[in-house]
């Protein structure tokens, strides 16, 4: 709790990322975040925050600060090269009548 | 503690048992109504915690156990209300202080977030060994209920746990807070396992096999808590028991305020909905 005059410094615990599998089968997705002191208690108020109405079967916790991401304002290098390059999708190919399980 | 396969599932509800037809004995009811109190007290403590907890992830988690509580204390107090014609609301809001039977424990003041961690060790516990032992019950209806309750009060023993690690090991400040929260609470460890005149009464007019003889629960208690306890760099206390009696109506000073806040509002607009 915070006090009168408490300038309000301290450690505050480290931010995870949470990931929900809604159900077998499925993969994990990310659901947002929380504040936990440790892995163990971030599954735990992952599972007390992200479960409470039967949302999942399954959650993995990452620490924020271990998730490499791609540079925000880096959008055009890394993003925009495929644009025009629509023979990568596979849908130019058709179907072979021989092959009875695509 | 290996019996947990006999724990079936079973969504039962307040509402569903006032839909049902079922109606309890008076000697049924008044045990119902001892553990309903006993639930709705703890509940309504977790629920002061509420924007105060040292995270806001501890106010949601502590939040969600009381609601938990809260489940288990609608469904026992609307089964005991079905022997007088009671709602689950006329006994929560219209008795008073003198008239719930909770044990004195739950109504014990939180304290700081170490003190109902404490209180939260000793009453997960109770409550896992009393719900396993209940979920066996002749009576189905408070079978279904405390086979629903097993399972949540597994989880908030493996909460209390958790947090009695940390404290305990964390550091000096927290050890010591951790110890003082121990040594308040403990002594209404007796009371917990002390005999229920309720539950005797069922014994007495051939109800065996329907309540469960809480002293029966105290080896349980007695293996895993002094165990946990030491295990977080802790010491068991070692004090007198308080005088008890909550179930015959006798209560700490804590009590009386509480309900003040908890009932003050269907009181003053009885029959009120939101």
């Amino acid at each position: 709790m915070t006090t009168p005059g408490d300038s309000g410094a301290r450690e505050t615990w480290p931010l995870w990322e949470v990931f929900i599998r809604s159900s077998r089968g499925l993969s994990h997705v990310h659901a947002g975040s929380l504040h936990a002191p440790d892995e163990t208690m971030a599954v735990r108020n992952a599972r007390d925050l992200y479960t409470r109405r039967a949302e999942g079967v399954s959650i993995w916790v990452v620490r924020a600060s271990d998730i490499t991401t791609s540079d925000p304002d880096a959008k055009g290098e890394f993003f925009e090269s495929p644009q025009g390059k629509e023979f990568r999708h596979a849908s130019y190919y058709s179907e072979s009548e021989s092959v009875p399980h695509l | 503690m290996n019996h947990s396969n006999h724990v079936k599932s079973t969504a039962i509800t307040a509402e569903s048992i006032a839909d049902s037809s079922v109606v309890a004995s008076d000697a049924v009811a008044r045990y119902a109504l001892g553990l309903g109190d006993d639930a709705l007290v703890l509940a309504h403590r977790l629920g002061e915690w509420i924007t105060n907890a040292p995270e806001l992830e501890e106010d949601v988690a502590l939040g969600n156990i009381g609601l938990d509580l809260l489940g288990h204390a609608r469904s026992l107090l609307t089964y005991a209300g079905t022997a007088w014609d009671r709602s689950e609301d006329d006994l929560a809001y219209f008795r008073d202080e003198s008239e719930f039977r909770s044990r004195q424990l739950f109504e014990l003041p939180n304290g700081d977030f170490a003190q109902t961690i404490a209180r939260q060790l000793v009453s997960s516990t109770y409550f896992v060994e009393l719900y396993r032992a209940l979920s066996l019950s002749r009576d189905a209806t408070l079978a279904a209920i405390a086979a629903k309750a097993f399972k949540e009060v597994s989880y908030h023993l493996d909460h209390s746990t958790q947090w009695l690690q940390r404290l305990g090991l964390g550091t000096e400040y927290s050890r010591e807070r951790m110890q003082s929260g121990l040594t308040v609470v403990w002594p209404f460890v007796a009371e917990l396992f002390s005999a229920d005149p309720a539950a005797d009464a069922l014994d007495a007019v051939g109800f065996d096999g329907i309540a469960v003889g809480v002293e029966s629960l105290r080896p349980a208690f007695d293996a895993l808590v002094p165990r946990l306890i030491v295990a977080a760099g802790l010491t068991v206390p070692e004090l007198p028991a308080a005088r008890g009696g909550g179930r015959v109506g006798i209560h700490s000073e804590a009590l009386g305020p509480m309900l003040a806040e908890m009932q003050v509002l269907a009181r003053a607009h009885p029959g009120a909905t939101w």
